[in-house]
């Protein structure tokens, strides 16, 4: 199989890769791109680690393909703070105690992110069901749900 | 002479007694005076066994004192999560 | 020994709640796990596993693997040592198979290739002839006369003579006259109950990547709870000197007990050997279920006697644990803790271990005490139901105390049951209004707690902040806690204190992070360390002053004369101090090394609001609050964090996660999919109540918190599922089908 050659822009950047046509796109994120944020936690897309928005929308990356990335918009956990100044998110998080191993971190924060890009009041319950694709195992998820309340509270004042 | 409950396995091994008198200072003269009273029991100690001394549990630590009147209790080693 | 040296008044630091300095890395993808390291010249490795539940191992041909170009070495058993140690010949013939695979998904031989999809190709090229044995999966079965033997010759001296070759061990614990004490009962009830195997399901898959040079040095990076313990697991199947292997634990995505041990290292060494080349070996989620973990699966049953007024008069119980195809002692940790939280003058409990075609059971937080405590509490429920009795007030009146003798044979010191009881009693949940199809359950949880050796390190910058290097992998935060106990000990501010987790070679041993010990045994050391640090501090500050450093007290951060009687000096900063170590004799360290004893026990009590949809047996939590006692909670939201996680944990346990075996002895359920762990929208919110009842073996008091909180969610969940549908749940998971089945059952 000839590997393909794939234009994209990730986190803002123009990025080119070339791939086996079988590579996962968090494979092409991992490997080739160097940004190892999203984590293999099943590559069966059922815990959400390696969750990643392209094109506006939450993905498993590691159901998508990465030639699929071509011609795409792509953000990763790496592309949410702004220069040295972290994204809401991120910092309730970390004042919330909302992580505990922090390997579904990145994945949860993703998907948080683009839930709060289309809804910036959400209840508790839409929050629950929007992040029952990503598996944590430390928290039993009381506290991220806070944290995410929290920093919607934030981004809705500011 | 301290009296050194045993637990576990151990009990059936020392023949059924529950509790053994030892001529003991320490832990480690608690464990020597449990081999030779009952050598059914070396291969037990040799593997690790926790001690608790007055409710406190001990999973090694030789030169504990150990007081006449004090509450020895030897039990299985401990592993956790 | 009561060394308690800070009131609660005291505290500046400790108890509140500060930024983890983890927590940067963590919320920007910084953070580096196992599978995130890669080097120059890395070949990728992956394991052949078994398809059969039991079987010899005829043969095994590689030879066409190995002609496929990029592959670079094949591993067996062959390639590892032989050690004399029986548990590590153990753990060696989990990581490759010699001579038979005892179970489906066991590691028969090890490939390296350039790349991923080389490997895959080639482990396909592997050809293993094997003949298939009789297996058995089920732990009564394997107990039963005729069953398959999984392992010949592997009971210990305490399994009596005539059992079944499959028993490895039996032990005893109680006291007192357990016919007397039936015979004293108004009401005796004897339940039989069955849990299934689960797994840690940590989300981060086990990952290493091996460097061995041909002079023998040899580096290993992974995710691990023990670094220490994975250089004695290595070294020893290796062949290797502890001095030559340098093992460093990467940030951990999650173990909860299940990455206490080795699977894929000693693998990935050898290949190494073999080739020359760093190796690297990621587990897929497949091979994580397939192989590593799980719990032991077990069959208890329970005999309470009880009278009119509540009063617990004997109690029994048979445990019979399964734990894989090795031997497994989880099962005396069941049979100590099951009846921890009462008081009893008559009481025995019996457990046997026995071997299965199944993975070997690895820890899994409070190891064999879920499932014991879920049987008793589940009858002590019922206990209650039949007299109609309180079941809180029931389990007040029978509660274990100072003094009490406990069922496993010591007496306890300080403990915070009943206060955690008394907690529960007035708390609005327990008074709140059910609905139709609804119920309440409550349980108590109960955890030993460890100590164990510990080193830590601690050095004085020359600008006045501390750097604090420790030996244990942080799992929940931990490295947090320690700066701060070291903060409070020193008298600075927390963000001048940075923790890291040192490898091997930096820092003397540390026992596993398990047992709930770290924050008690490495705060302890810490805090011993912040002492030493203290005394330097304390006569240098003598020395510039002309005095006797006994004149000298530390106070707030600063040195400073005893008295008027030391002579009239301005308090010394540790800033002024670490300016001039240079001038006033060098550097200035603290350090300490133990063996950490007093680890406290750990009690929790869970209330629990379950509907069952009488329809189709699905279960929905409704209201969830645990109480618990932690001594002194150091950083009380990381504290909230392990009662809520494993809280949840239970949850998964009580009512979804199950390892489904066929009859073919396969495995049917090895992916998340089809192994429900609970996700964000099962759940309420889980309400917590922290207790402090200070642990009299450590400085400030601390008691370790991590296992307890999973042990009550068991019974308190079957429970409320009983009380719910109007008939005794005994079977874990309570999943719809059990549920419904017994709602029909029941008419």
């Amino acid at each position: 199989m000839k590997n393909i050659h794939v234009s994209t822009k990730v986190n803002g950047d123009e990025m080119e890769f070339i791939c086996p046509p079988d590579e996962t796109l968090l494979d092409a994120l991992r490997g080739r791109m160097g940004l190892s944020g999203a984590k293999e936690g099943c590559g069966t897309g059922d815990c959400g680690a390696c969750t990643v928005v392209m094109d506006g929308r939450v993905v498993a990356s590691c159901l998508v393909l990465g030639a699929e990335a071509d011609g795409a918009e792509i953000t990763t956990v790496e592309g949410m703070s702004t220069g040295d100044t972290l994204h809401p998110l991120q910092q309730s998080f970390i004042d919330n105690a909302a992580l505990q191993c922090g390997i579904c971190t990145p994945g949860i924060l993703v998907a948080a992110q683009n839930l709060l890009e289309r809804n910036p009041d959400p209840s508790e319950t839409e929050i629950r069901y929007w992040l029952a694709g990503n598996l944590c195992r430390c928290t039993g998820y009381d506290k991220i749900i806070k944290a995410v309340q929290i920093a919607a509270a934030e981004m809705r004042g500011a | 002479m301290v009296q050194v409950v045993l637990t576990g396995a151990m009990r059936a091994l020392a023949g059924g007694v529950e509790t053994v008198e030892i001529e003991a200072s320490t832990f480690k003269e608690v464990l020597d005076g449990l081999r030779a009273a009952h050598p059914a029991l070396a291969p037990v100690i040799d593997r690790g066994v926790s001690l608790a001394v007055d409710g406190l549990v001990y999973r090694n630590s030789w030169f504990t004192p150990v007081k006449p009147d004090s509450e020895v209790v030897v039990m299985p080693y401990m592993k956790g999560g | 020994m009561n060394f308690i040296s800070k009131t609660k008044a005291d505290f500046k630091v400790v108890g509140t709640r500060v930024p983890r300095p983890d927590g940067v890395d963590k919320v920007t993808g910084r953070a580096m796990y196992g599978a995130d390291i890669t080097v120059p010249g890395m070949l990728t490795g992956l394991v052949l596993r078994s398809p059969h539940a039991h079987a010899t191992i005829d043969k095994i041909d590689a030879s066409k693997a190995l002609a496929l170009p990029g592959v670079k070495a094949v591993v067996t058993c062959d390639d590892l040592g032989v050690p004399e140690d029986a548990s590590l010949r153990d753990v060696q013939d989990n990581c490759l198979a010699r001579g038979k695979v005892l179970y489906h998904g066991h590691a028969v031989a090890g490939i390296a290739a350039i790349d991923m999809a080389t490997a895959k190709k080639a482990l396909k090229l592997i050809e293993v002839s094997y003949t298939p044995l009789p297996h058995v999966t089920d732990v009564d079965a394997a107990m039963a006369d005729g069953a398959p033997v999984v392992q010949e010759g592997r009971a210990d001296e305490s399994v009596p003579a005539g059992s079944h070759p499959n028993v490895t061990t039996m032990q005893e614990f109680g006291h007192g006259d357990l016919d007397a004490g039936f015979a004293k009962a108004d009401k005796i009830i004897s339940r039989s109950f069955k849990t299934a195997a689960t797994h840690q399901g940590y989300i981060e898959p086990h990952a290493c990547l091996a460097s061995v040079g041909t002079d023998g040095k040899a580096d290993l990076w992974c995710c691990t709870q023990g670094q220490y313990f994975v250089r004695e697991l290595c070294a020893g199947i290796m062949g290797m000197a502890t001095s030559q292997l340098r093992v460093t634990a990467s940030e951990i995505g999650g173990g909860f007990g299940g990455k206490t041990t080795v699977f894929i290292e000693p693998v990935a060494l050898a290949l190494s050997r073999k080739t020359g080349r760093p190796v690297k070996i990621v587990m897929t989620r497949e091979d994580v279920f397939r192989a590593t973990g799980p719990t032991c699966s077990s069959s208890i049953d329970v005999k309470i006697g009880m009278t009119n007024e509540g009063r617990i008069t004997a109690a029994d119980a048979q445990l019979r644990y399964q734990g894989g195809a090795f031997p497994c002692e989880t099962v005396s940790m069941g049979a100590q803790s099951a009846f921890a939280a009462y008081d009893l003058d008559a009481v025995r409990t019996q457990g046997w271990n026995v071997l299965t075609n199944r993975p070997k059971e690895a820890a899994y937080r409070a190891p064999g005490a879920p499932m014991a405590i879920f049987a008793v509490e589940s009858v002590v429920d019922e206990l209650c139901q039949e007299l109609g009795l309180d079941p809180l007030k029931t389990r007040l009146l029978n509660a274990a105390d100072a003094g009490t003798k406990s069922s496993y044979g010591p007496t306890f010191d300080q403990i915070g049951l009943k206060a955690t009881l008394q907690a529960a009693l007035e708390h609005d949940h327990y008074r709140a209004p059910l609905g139709e199809n609804q119920g309440r359950g409550i349980s108590c949880g109960f955890w030993f707690n460890f100590g164990g050796n510990t080193c830590v390190s601690l050095n004085l910058n020359f600008d006045g902040t501390v750097g604090i290097t420790e030996g244990n992998p942080d799992i929940g935060g931990s490295r947090a806690a320690i700066s701060m106990m070291a903060a409070e000990e020193l008298g600075i501010p927390y963000e001048k204190v940075r923790t890291i987790v040192a490898d091997t070679n930096s820092l003397g041993h540390n026992d596993v992070t398990d047992g709930s010990r770290v924050t008690f045994a490495v705060g302890l050391a810490t805090i011993e360390a912040a002492r030493a640090a203290i005394r330097v501090m304390c006569e240098r500050a003598a020395k510039v002053w002309g005095i006797d450093p006994d004149a000298v007290v530390w106070e707030d951060g600063c040195a400073k004369p005893s008295g008027p009687n030391a002579g009239a000096f301005d308090p010394m900063s540790i800033e002024e101090i670490a300016a001039s170590a240079s001038d006033t004799g060098g550097p200035i360290a603290g350090h300490y090394e133990v063996n950490a004893e007093g680890a406290g026990v750990s009690f929790g009590v869970h209330i629990a609001d379950l509907e069952v949809d009488p329809e189709t047996g699905h279960t929905q939590v409704l209201r969830y609050t645990v109480f618990q006692d932690a001594g002194k909670a150091v950083h009380p939201d990381y504290v909230e964090g392990q009662m809520q996680g494993g809280a949840v944990q239970g949850i998964g346990w009580a009512l979804n996660e199950e390892y489904i075996y066929g009859e073919d002895g396969r495995l049917e359920n090895a992916g998340f999919l089809d192994y429900r762990v609970p996700v964000a929208s099962d759940l309420p919110s889980i309400d917590t109540v922290i207790l402090e009842i200070p642990n009299p073996g450590h400085p400030y008091g601390v008691r370790g918190v991590g296992e307890t909180p999973i042990v009550p969610p068991l019974a308190a969940l079957a429970n409320a599922a009983s009380r719910a549908i109007g008939a005794r749940m005994t079977e874990l998971p309570m999943s719809p089908p059990k549920l419904l089945a017994a709602i029909m059952a029941k008419g």
